[in-house]
């Protein structure tokens, strides 16, 4: 049986959020990956930072494509509706669902198989489409439940287990949705919870398309010597240049931000996200520079982490483009959809 | 046959260059003649091309309102010197020959059992036309005036027709009103006019329009409030995603704030498109898309997770010739198989089978009815020939007290009511389970999932559970059948002999059976109209000794599909297959059954003569 309930049993003295719900409450199934397995970090980073910002569970639509990390949806939040779809197909799903209602919050778990390779081309036009979504790559470089192969963001030179050299050239997430015009990238580590909460929380917020690349070393088949994806390496050469902060509307910002390091990208409910730059000559929220500054560190071996590039892009997400109204297509009445007998007699005139 | 027999009973086939604007004169021709209470069918075989390749437009004039290709041209207008030699062996003896005289052709045009009429087109519009564009657009207009005068059409109706068209544009009236007289006084000057294969005003196409089924089938999908279109562009099937939007732009925005109140989404591929669709409906939108064989065999994948995670969702499967790309443009019912059991694993889908214009826009309503009643995919198998060609259909009707089905859902009262939501749990013993919306209730939340799931809606390995849920999907598909439209059965019911068949050829078979009866063989006739087959499909296959199955393919996929999927024996089941890309003759279903009766079969048909 590899479906095993969680006992929903929690202390009072647990802490609630604005809506009365404790952590477990955004808790799921238990885990069937691999024990020390980075998604698993990925889903409690999840889960606090769904509480956090107090996320209805019935407003939380799950989506995920085939592979180890997308088996994580049925582990965080199960008050929501998941979606467990097909290899490489999840953002299509999630496209449809968020036609049909935009009100929700839609995040979809995806790994570097399910997103770079069989699913590159649904990742890259839900990119454009600017769909109202989080989009989380839980990335280890290899398949991970058919033992080991290398996936397509195997860095060269990367070793698998059994000694293999990846000579093939790595496709980046990050580079690649921002060239593709993204608003909100951003890379993380599943090591950095501190990091990585905010992250999430911001990317829920943010009214488009937000991709998190998490970097979530597979202890199974990816976490040995000379492998560019293990948590040695990992903590080794990722560098934290930009720290975000997600800030509710509601509250204040009371951190305090030294002059000139700290910029702040408001979003449509009032809430902001604040952009702290840890390197002086980097400007985060612009397209052109943020791509080159990371491009260039990759280009020495040095993997960036935060929120590497955000900007509104309201006026191009999906249903603004579409011109759709605010009230969802699904909840939209009959009387409003059918033109009726009479409009459809008058039609047929021009059929005569 | 005398003369006085040919009036409003005739075939013209018009051989044209793709892209010269030759759709605009036959439409023309169509719609006039149409317009004067004449049943009239239009039909074109156009190339995969947008200029330059031989292109063909067949009008039919049937005062007996036979709507299919009646296997003969009487009328060839010869306007493609490409195809002169092979238009030119087309005519049938005793009929009538028009080619542009401007070069003249005598060794190619020789035919001594027809009549040749030559009218100098070309120099005619160079002379009175400038520009070289609209010379070759004018010479097209001009031999529909030469018909106008030989077959005595009402130059006021071309004239009306004009002035539609070209409202916006009164100057393009003029100078096609221009060619149209060129054409039309040349041909009285020079021919004995009219032809006796002529048109005399009728009243039999009152309260009938002319529409193509892909517009139809659209038009449905607005008015069953569908609001998410998710597609990739294929032909035959775009147009009817262009339609839908044309329709929704103009009927769907909202007055008030100018909002739509639809998506319209072209996808990356048709993977992405039958995903968008899945999307949408699981999240309770009413949503479609539109493609051909090439897009279902892609859409496969998805179309097992839509059977298997009971996933409502509407295709319309515009089917053209195959295999693999096969011909684009021309016609075939070849996916009845890929359709009723797309994707791996134990898989079967609903299928509707619409017949015509008329019935694509009521089935395309009941389609959205069923996926969501049985929640799975439902496809609807046009084709070509009634997707993309003008048939003469009756009004379409809406009744204002429609309202749509969507099934067994659970909104915020019902869950507000019970203790625990199961997906998959048959409460109802109907195979049909409830389903519910996110965002409604905390207690509606479920796992949708393609892989092994319990009915608890949990994940599973564990083969009874596993099989506990694939039985019931049986149990569902059983219901399915109660739910499905009835076939159209005709005839006397004491035939021993019948004809069974499928969509777009229902046209060409009633005239088969008209013919046939005037010969002494009477035949009963069964139109299936979905899939899975219902009760009265199996009593009329038991109670025919011969049953003629007449479909538009190669390997008699209905006819498999009938053995598969109902009791019949399949010795009983003889096939007439027509698969060239054309729409079907009346005259193959008429030469095919006399034949398999001439091998001394007719005893077993009741047939005396």
């Amino acid at each position: 049986m590899t479906f095993i309930p969680k006992p929903k049993i929690s202390h009072p003295s647990l802490p609630r959020n604005d809506l009365g719900l404790t952590r477990r409450e955004y808790e799921g199934a238990l885990s069937t990956l691999c024990a020390g397995c980075g998604h698993d970090s990925i889903t409690a980073g999840i889960i606090e930072a769904c509480w956090g910002i107090s996320i209805r569970p019935e407003n939380l639509v799950k989506l995920s494509g085939i592979g180890c990390s997308s088996k994580t949806t049925a582990y965080f939040v199960s008050g929501g509706h998941g979606f467990n779809s097909v290899h490489g197909r999840m953002p299509s799903i999630a496209m449809g669902a968020n036609a049909a209602n935009r009100e929700l919050y839609y995040i979809g778990i995806s790994g570097d198989g399910d997103s770079l390779s069989i699913g590159l081309g649904q990742f890259c036009h839900a990119i454009r489409r600017n769909v109202n979504m989080l989009y989380i790559i839980e990335n280890n470089g290899v398949y991970g439940l058919t033992k080991g192969q290398f996936s397509a963001s195997a860095d060269i030179g990367t070793k698998a287990k059994k000694g293999e050299v990846n000579q093939q050239p790595p496709i980046d997430p990050v580079l690649l949705a921002m060239n593709l015009g993204a608003g909100f990238v951003a890379r993380s580590f599943s090591g950095d919870k501190a990091q990585l909460v905010p992250l999430i929380q911001a990317g829920l917020k943010y009214p488009g398309f937000a991709l998190i690349d998490v970097l979530s070393p597979c202890v199974t088949f990816n976490d040995h010597e000379g492998s560019t994806k293990s948590y040695a390496f990992t903590r080794e050469n990722y560098e934290p240049v930009v720290e975000a902060d997600f800030v509710p509307k509601q509250r204040e910002i009371t951190t305090e931000y030294p002059e000139g390091e700290a910029t702040s990208v408001l979003l449509h409910d009032g809430s902001r996200v604040v952009l702290r730059k840890l390197a002086a000559d980097y400007d985060p929220t612009d397209a052109h520079a943020s791509y080159d500054y990371v491009q260039q560190h990759i280009a020495q071996g040095e993997y960036l982490t935060g929120l590497l590039h955000c900007r509104p892009t309201t006026a191009t997400e999906f249903h603004a483009l579409n011109r759709t109204p605010d009230q969802p297509l699904n909840q939209l009445p009959f009387s409003a959809l059918n033109p009726g007998a009479r409009q459809l007699e008058k039609l047929m005139a021009r059929y005569r | 046959m005398g003369t006085d027999d040919r009036v409003n009973d005739f075939a013209i086939k018009i051989a044209t260059v793709n892209g010269t604007g030759s759709a605009s004169a036959n439409t023309l021709l169509m719609k006039s003649i149409f317009r004067s209470g004449i049943p009239v069918m239009g039909k074109n075989y156009f190339p995969s091309n947008i200029q330059g390749l031989p292109t063909w437009y067949e009008i039919r004039v049937s005062k007996d309102g036979y709507v299919a290709r009646s296997g003969k041209v009487d009328i060839m207008v010869c306007m493609n010197a490409e195809t002169y030699a092979r238009d030119v062996r087309e005519v049938a003896a005793g009929g009538y020959l028009i080619y542009d005289s401007t070069w003249p052709r005598p060794a190619l045009l020789k035919r001594d059992d027809v009549t040749v009429i030559g009218v100098p087109l070309a120099r005619m519009c160079n002379e009175h036309f400038k520009g070289v564009r609209t010379r070759i657009l004018m010479k097209n207009i001009c031999y529909a005036g030469v018909l106008a005068a030989l077959l005595d059409l009402d130059l006021e109706r071309i004239r009306e027709l004009l002035a539609e068209t070209y409202a916006k544009k009164p100057a393009l009236v003029d100078s096609n009103m221009q060619a149209i007289q060129l054409g039309y006084d040349y041909a009285r000057e020079h021919f004995s006019c009219p032809l006796p294969l002529r048109v005399a005003r009728m009243d039999k196409t009152g309260d009938h329009i002319m529409i193509d089924g892909n517009t139809a089938a659209a038009l449905g999908c607005v008015y069953a409030g569908a609001t998410v279109a998710a597609w990739y562009p294929i032909t035959p099937s775009t147009s009817l995603m262009d339609a839908f939007k044309s329709f929704a732009d103009k009927l769907r925005i909202d007055p008030q704030t100018g909002k739509a109140n639809f998506a319209f989404i072209q996808a990356e591929d048709e993977l992405a498109a039958i995903g968008m669709v899945l999307g949408a409906n699981w999240n309770g939108a009413r949503s479609f898309t539109a493609t051909s064989g090439p897009g279902v065999s892609l859409m496969g994948e998805f179309l097992g997770l839509g059977y298997y995670a009971e996933l409502p969702a509407v295709l319309f499967d515009v089917q053209r010739v195959g295999p693999s790309t096969g011909m684009p443009t021309r016609t075939q019912q070849c996916d009845l198989l890929a359709a009723a059991y797309a994707s791996h694993g134990d898989t079967k889908h609903v299928c509707l089978y619409p017949a015509n214009p008329e019935e694509c826009f009521y089935m395309a309503v009941q389609a959205f009815d069923l996926a969501e009643r049985l929640q799975t995919p439902v496809l609807v198998l046009l084709d070509l020939d009634i997707g993309m060609n003008d048939w003469m259909c009756r009004d379409l009707k809406w009744d204002d007290s429609y309202q749509p089905d969507r099934g067994k859902v659970l909104g915020k009262e019902d869950l507000e009511k019970i203790d625990k939501f199961y997906r998959y749990l048959d409460k109802d013993e109907d195979g049909i389970t409830y389903r519910t919306f996110p965002g409604v209730h905390p207690k509606g939340a479920y796992f949708t999932r393609g892989s092994g799931h319990t009915q608890l809606g949990t994940y599973t390995e564990d083969s009874a559970e596993y099989q506990l849920v694939l039985d019931r999907l049986l149990r569902k598909f059983a219901t399915a059948k109660r739910h499905m439209p009835k076939p159209v059965i005709e005839g006397t019911g004491t035939a021993k002999a019948a004809i069974v068949s499928i969509g777009s050829c229902d046209g060409a078979v009633h005239e088969a059976l008209d013919v046939l009866k005037g010969r002494g063989v009477q035949l009963d006739y069964m139109r299936i109209r979905a899939f899975p087959f219902g009760e009265e499909v199996e009593k009329f296959l038991a109670d025919h000794e011969v049953l003629y199955v007449v479909e538009q393919n190669r390997d008699a996929q209905l006819r498999s599909l009938l053995t598969l999927e109902s009791r019949v024996g399949k010795s009983k089941l003889r096939s007439l297959l027509h698969y060239s890309g054309l729409p079907v003759s009346s005259k193959f279903i008429v030469d095919g059954v006399l034949a398999d009766l001439g091998e001394g079969r007719r005893a077993v048909a009741g047939v005396v003569s």
